[in-house]
């Protein structure tokens, strides 16, 4: 994104001067920047804590157990079935027939996230804890990539978790998944499972830059591939974005930051945006924001034409 | 042309050499992991460990509805499935809740909700090392038949007479078409560690077989053709065989004090 920096002389004309981010000298407009991270580190944390309550402190609403299970599965308030779609699709793959329950609480839960896209990684999943703290202190050493790695290595991923689960007989992935470990321990008492929260911290911060969420999670990758229908986006302005390329610099997955076809679209239109709205707060013109897809998008700048004089 | 052609086939096999070793390792991780499940006790109502393992969704909630903190989900570290519910009975057995509030818990059906009777759950199965078993050693314990839940059914008390310079012995016996594999026993045995323990029935429980004819036991006549009990008589001899091929009426050797006698 560093050829945007400097834009060219035929979007000089037509373009506001370029303006970095500039972070907020009070702590009062520092915290306002860090509105979403606080709301992400909420939620995240907050869901952990209610299965935790629930399970040790005995949480109840009306009577009713407060939140029962896991991410895996779960149960609010003793009635309402919630399940993570990817390990109901595994053990569907696996030929194992199931009872309704569980089904009915992936159709929940995937049309929840059809609704808000890729939330899971950005706003619920522990693991994104662990990934951004090693992506944070990532930056704080300059640490250098070990090798590339392409980014659609995890759809493979993802694929080959299909297919083994349907040779296998179990649900593949939920047997080795670290984030289940991460959770399930969190939750139901910690054991060695969390060595593997540790491996990806370690392979984030040393080895690859946003290696597993942006590379090798295949729990990622499908919620991706239900976030191509998410009907919450991010909102993208062409007429006041400078191209100061500020929003890809904190974005973990900047290809979803085309500008070219997010003016064309007026939103982030990619499956792999995890609604993080880390690039929101940072956009010194306000180019971005949350706004459902059926929203009309912003006018588009008219393009001055090369003929006139 | 012909180079891009090759470099793309090229380029398409080293990825599925790629995927096949990862597929592999993979693979071995999960045969590794399922490896391990003879060794654990699941809740009542658990599918054949097989189908368990392939429904269980590793929630937990089964783990949360048991009142007595039976069940606990196997950490990475531990010598059972990742994730899946087990208990271990000489820290806390089950307790045979009538109502089985573990089993409508469950909502992928890794525990079959037809189970409504907790006496016909089957966790595992009793057995008795009599080397360490008090009762064996001539001491009159039968702790385990007394706590037993289905006392008289799945442990009874077996008489072994005075005999000249012997001890008589009251012996507990399990009966495997009783325990329910609760694990109040091997809780309650009072052995350093306990002589009484709940398995696998898979690890103990032999097979007699169908050509065995236990004459003094079995209704049906004995006869010298050596038919399998469960499959009627009318349809044994498969068509296929020749006249002339077929078993003798009396085997060779069944009746050999007789052989050569008759005309």
């Amino acid at each position: 994104m560093s050829a945007t920096n400097t834009p060219t002389a035929g979007q000089e004309s037509r373009r506001q001067p370029v303006r970095l981010y500039t972070p907020p000298a009070t702590f009062g407009g520092k915290l306002w920047g860090w509105r979403y991270l606080i709301l992400r580190r909420v939620a995240q944390v907050g869901i952990l804590l209610l299965f935790f309550g629930t399970l040790h402190w005995g949480w109840t609403l009306a009577g009713q157990p407060l939140l029962r299970g896991n991410l895996s599965a779960s149960e609010l308030l003793g009635v309402v079935p919630l399940a993570d779609p990817f390990a109901v699709l595994q053990q569907l793959f696996s030929g194992q027939p199931l009872l309704d329950t569980v089904l009915v609480g992936a159709a929940i839960l995937l049309l929840f996230y059809v609704l808000a896209g890729r939330v899971f990684c950005a706003w619920i999943c522990p693991m994104n804890m662990v990934t951004d703290l090693a992506g944070w202190l990532r930056g704080k050493f300059g640490v250098s990539d070990l090798f590339r790695l392409s980014r659609s290595t995890r759809y493979w991923i993802l694929a080959m978790a299909l297919v083994l689960s349907a040779l296998m007989g179990v649900a593949a992935f939920e047997w080795v998944s670290p984030i289940s470990m991460l959770h399930r321990e969190l939750i139901y008492g910690v054991g060695l499972g969390l060595t593997a929260a540790l491996g990806i911290f370690i392979l984030d911060l040393l080895i690859l830059k946003h290696g597993w969420c942006g590379h090798l999670c295949p729990l990622g990758a499908f919620y991706g591939l239900v976030g191509k229908f998410a009907l919450l986006r991010v909102r993208f302005d062409d007429a006041t974005c400078t191209h100061c390329g500020e929003c890809a610099r904190v974005c973990h997955e900047p290809q979803v930051l085309n500008l070219k076809l997010a003016a064309e679209r007026g939103r982030v239109d990619f499956g792999e945006c995890t609604n993080c709205a880390r690039c929101i707060p940072i956009c010194p013109e306000n180019s971005l924001d949350f706004a459902w897809r059926w929203k009309a998008p912003p006018e588009r700048r008219e393009l001055p034409t090369r003929t006139q004089p | 042309m012909d180079d891009k052609r090759r470099a793309f086939l090229l380029k398409g096999l080293q990825g599925a050499a790629v995927a096949a070793c990862g597929g592999l390792v993979w693979a071995h991780l999960l045969r590794q992991e399922a490896a391990a499940s003879v060794l654990a006790l699941r809740p009542p109502g658990a599918l054949a460990e097989a189908d368990f393992a392939a429904a269980c969704i590793k929630c937990g909630q089964c783990a949360q509805a048991c009142p007595y903190d039976t069940l606990r989900m196997a950490r990475a570290e531990e010598n059972v499935p990742i994730g899946t519910p087990y208990f271990v009975p000489r820290d806390i057995p089950c307790y045979m809740c009538p109502d089985i509030p573990c089993v409508p818990a469950c909502p992928t059906g890794a525990l079959d909700p037809a189970l409504t009777d907790i006496g016909k759950g089957r966790m595992g199965l009793a057995v008795i090392d009599a080397e360490s078993c008090l009762s064996w050693q001539g001491l009159r314990c039968e702790v385990c038949y007394r706590v037993c839940p289905v006392k008289g059914a799945a442990i009874t008390v077996q008489n072994h007479p005075r005999r000249i310079s012997k001890h008589a012995l009251f012996v507990p016996t399990v009966h495997s078409e009783a325990c329910t594999g609760c694990g109040m026993c091997e809780d309650a045995c009072p052995t350093e560690l306990a002589a009484i323990r709940v398995i696998n029935p898979k690890l103990v429980q032999g097979r007699i077989g169908s050509h065995y004819r236990l004459g003094w036991k079995s209704e049906t006549p004995i006869s010298q053709e050596f038919v399998p009990l469960e499959v009627p008589a009318a349809e044994s001899p498969p068509a296929a065989v020749p006249a002339e091929k077929a078993a003798p009426k009396t085997a060779p050797g069944m009746d050999f004090l007789n052989e050569g006698l008759q005309p």
